[in-house]
């Protein structure tokens, strides 16, 4: 039914005179003030944020499309999208024996559980229906300590003066041409905030938010720690995510106050394309942390395998003073897939720290970019930080490159960056062989060692996935 | 165990095995000497399967099987160790970690299931004794940063771990000081068993006064131009390898 709206509506030609049907399950193709009233009104928000949502469209129509970074695509015909379309209820398969067998595959060498398995194929059978209960148990837990954790647009309807006050606090609507698309469009998200002294327990993860799923490809992640909060949040899961919009432009925020401490991290497996470059994920994300109190922390963990593009940046602003900031990366591509990602570390406090581990892993095609800023402002009394990028090649038909950006406006600051290139070596595969380990475990061995420094930042367990992950990731990728 | 019949071998037009005639049963050791370039590692690197080395005639046969055919994890795994004359760094990944990989691997190709935490920790507790390594060593990133002697020691150690058939040592002894080479020769003549082999490859007599050959071999321009027992070692010591030259020259 929906198909054979979109087919009248594009048949048809929208201009001015065109008026919204809120009755619609989804919006025509394209992109104007009309189709953004649409959404706003679907989703039954407030003014502000409407007004908030046009003053970000307004500003999009008049940036470019960045081609700064080290990627190349087609043009993106942003009037060929669909930008608002309610969530489809999709016929659930009956049992695991409905699911594709080369996806069930890929979950056994992972080691995702059998619930798991279930949960992101959608079985709907009693097992889902546990992680359910698990899922409310923890809302209670939650609700008892008085944090927050839903959809962000449960948060627009229950909690709109903390959106509003912190919403673009961090990434502004006008921030870049992806971070202004998405402030215009953004259908859902998620909406955490931490009260003042609370260590939030568990690591909130969006598995235990009921209907994560179908947030859609323009998503907006806001996270609040109040003076002396603790967060540790996981974004994504180690399981291909396949999805049929190929431009994913999320933003997420994160705002620390005085004594705050916030985690993140992520593992992104969106689908890559195939061997030959054909489809994949455009992944081009904004994530900005602002250490807005003095003593606050926020510290940035990914672990990047999928995407055929991926363009992101997850910074840090430094404006308390003694604050700081983290990034570990561990970025992989292979075949034709390109990846330029890193961070930014601006430094504005007195006596601020950052700390950035980038291990980039390029094999098969791809091209793998480290980008990353240090900025010293003339503020920034005894300002630290520690970089180090490393990439390690595997064949010769990849790249790596490493674009970093040093500015010091104030001459008490140490900066050191350390870079190394290395090759996965045939001895170091032959040494391995020669102990009785065969060669695609031998250079799973070695990659993981690479990479160690970064996933040991990751919870335990998610750090076991992303080790198989990466093993799996580079599979066939030597010999 | 081991036979070796008119091997052959080259890495890129370098023509570096001649044609080498060997046997070797169980629990015999065997010495293979002989002047820098003479073939000496190369013989090892060909056992071992590396796979720079082409070889051009000959064949290899281990316990019954075709060596040459055998991609060089399956050879390990058959029960053929290599110690490193240069032992390979492998930043991230600590002795203990890779050890257990291994032996894993090992053991699932002799169709026994992978050792659980506890008896892995037993093995590694009584094999670090016998080379008299320390476990902090075990903890930190494969031979980054090791000494050469905590490095060929940590090669004896991941012999004993892995219990081979024929353990091929190569210029062990090189960089070695005198406690040393005791430790590593003690820890190797500990593990000696009526059904192990040991090939010693080296250029100096100096680790044979530890590890006792039953027969030694001289190699000379890709041949083994000599053969004899232990005192085949002391006289080339006295005599240099000139001697040899000489006498094939001759």
């Amino acid at each position: 039914m929906s198909k054979d709206i979109i087919e009248e509506f594009t048949s048809k030609e929208y201009e001015h005179g065109w008026t919204t049907n809120i009755e619609m399950d989804s919006a025509p193709k394209g992109l104007n003030e009309d189709i953004i009233r649409f959404i706003s009104a679907k989703k039954n928000e407030p003014d502000w944020l409407l007004e908030w949502r046009l003053k970000a469209y307004r500003q999009w129509t008049r940036m470019k499309e960045p081609t700064w970074p080290n990627v190349t695509y087609p043009p993106i015909d942003y009037q060929d999208i669909i930008y608002y379309a309610a969530p489809k209820q999709k016929a659930k398969p009956e049992n695991l024996e409905d699911v594709d067998p080369e996806l069930l595959k890929t979950f056994e060498k992972l080691g995702i559980s059998l619930v798991e398995q279930k949960r992101l194929t959608g079985v709907a059978v009693d097992a889902v229906m546990d992680s359910v209960s698990v899922a409310t148990t923890f809302k209670e837990t939650l609700a008892e300590l008085g944090i927050i954790f839903c959809s962000f647009s449960e948060a627009v309807q229950k909690h709109p003066d903390l959106v509003r006050k912190y919403m673009g606090s961090v990434v502004p609507a006008g921030d870049n041409y992806f971070a202004a698309l998405n402030s215009a469009v953004f259908t859902d998200g998620s909406f955490c905030y931490i009260p003042k002294g609370v260590r939030c327990p568990m690591e909130l993860s969006t598995y235990f938010r009921i209907n994560a799923a179908n947030t859609g490809q323009f998503e907006r992640t806001l996270i609040v720690a109040d003076e002396g909060a603790y967060v540790s949040y996981l974004e994504g899961c180690t399981a291909p995510m396949r999805d049929e919009n190929q431009l994913h432009a999320a933003v997420v925020e994160i705002y620390a106050m005085k004594n705050a401490q916030v985690k993140y991290s992520t593992v992104q497996n969106w689908y890559p394309g195939d061997k030959d470059g054909k489809g994949g994920i455009y992944n081009f994300v904004t994530k900005r942390g602002l250490c807005a109190g003095d003593h606050s922390k926020i510290s940035w963990t990914q672990v990047e395998t999928g995407s055929a593009i991926t363009w992101k940046y997850p910074s840090c602003i430094l404006k308390g003073d003694y604050s700081s900031g983290e990034f570990y990366s561990v970025a992989v591509t292979n075949n034709y897939q390109q990846a330029d990602t890193g961070t930014k570390m601006i430094h504005i406090g007195k006596g601020t720290r950052s700390r950035i581990v980038s291990k980039g892993i390029s094999a098969g095609y791809s091209q793998n970019s480290y980008r990353g800023q240090v900025h010293v402002l003339r503020r920034a009394e005894d300002a630290r930080n520690f970089s180090q990028c490393d990439s390690l090649l595997m064949g010769d038909k990849c790249g790596a490159h490493t674009f970093p950006y040093i500015d010091v406006d104030n001459n008490t600051a140490r900066i050191e960056h350390e870079a190394t290139t290395s090759k996965i070596g045939e001895d170091q595969i032959f040494y391995c062989q020669q102990r009785g380990i065969d060669e695609e475990s031998a250079v799973a061995l070695i990659v993981n060692g690479y990479a160690r420094e970064v996933l040991k930042q990751l919870p335990m367990e998610f750090a076991v996935e992303a080790q198989k992950l990466l093993a799996l990731t580079l599979e066939g990728s030597v010999g | 165990m081991l036979s070796i019949k008119n091997l052959c071998a080259k890495i890129g037009d370098n023509q570096i095995l001649n044609g080498i005639d060997l046997e070797v049963k169980p629990g015999e050791v065997h010495a293979i000497m002989g002047p820098n370039g003479s073939g000496k590692s190369t013989l090892a690197s060909v056992l071992a399967g590396r796979e720079e080395f082409e070889v051009t005639a000959g064949s290899v046969e281990f316990l019954g099987k075709n060596l040459l055919e055998l991609s060089p994890d399956e050879r390990a795994r058959e029960g053929i160790f290599m110690a490193f004359q240069y032992p390979v760094e492998i930043p991230g990944v600590s002795t203990i970690n890779f050890m257990k990989t291994a032996v894993n691997q090992v053991r699932s190709h002799r169709g026994l299931p992978p050792l659980d935490a506890v008896s892995f920790l037993g093995l590694m507790k009584e094999k670090m004794q016998l080379v008299e390594i320390d476990q902090s060593l075990l903890n930190r990133s494969l031979n980054e940063g090791f000494s050469g002697g905590e490095k060929k020691r940590n090669e004896i150690f991941q012999l004993a771990m892995l219990d081979p058939r024929l353990a091929i040592l190569d210029e062990t002894d090189s960089g070695l000081d005198i406690d040393a080479l005791r430790i590593v020769a003690d820890g190797v003549n500990k593990l000696k068993t009526k059904d192990k082999s040991i090939i010693v490859v080296t250029h100096y007599q100096r680790l044979l006064e530890y590890i006792i050959p039953d027969f030694v071999h001289v190699l000379y321009k890709g041949k083994i131009v000599k053969s004899g027992g232990k005192e085949l070692a002391v006289e080339l010591e006295a005599k240099g390898y000139d001697w040899v030259k000489d006498s094939v020259a001759a």
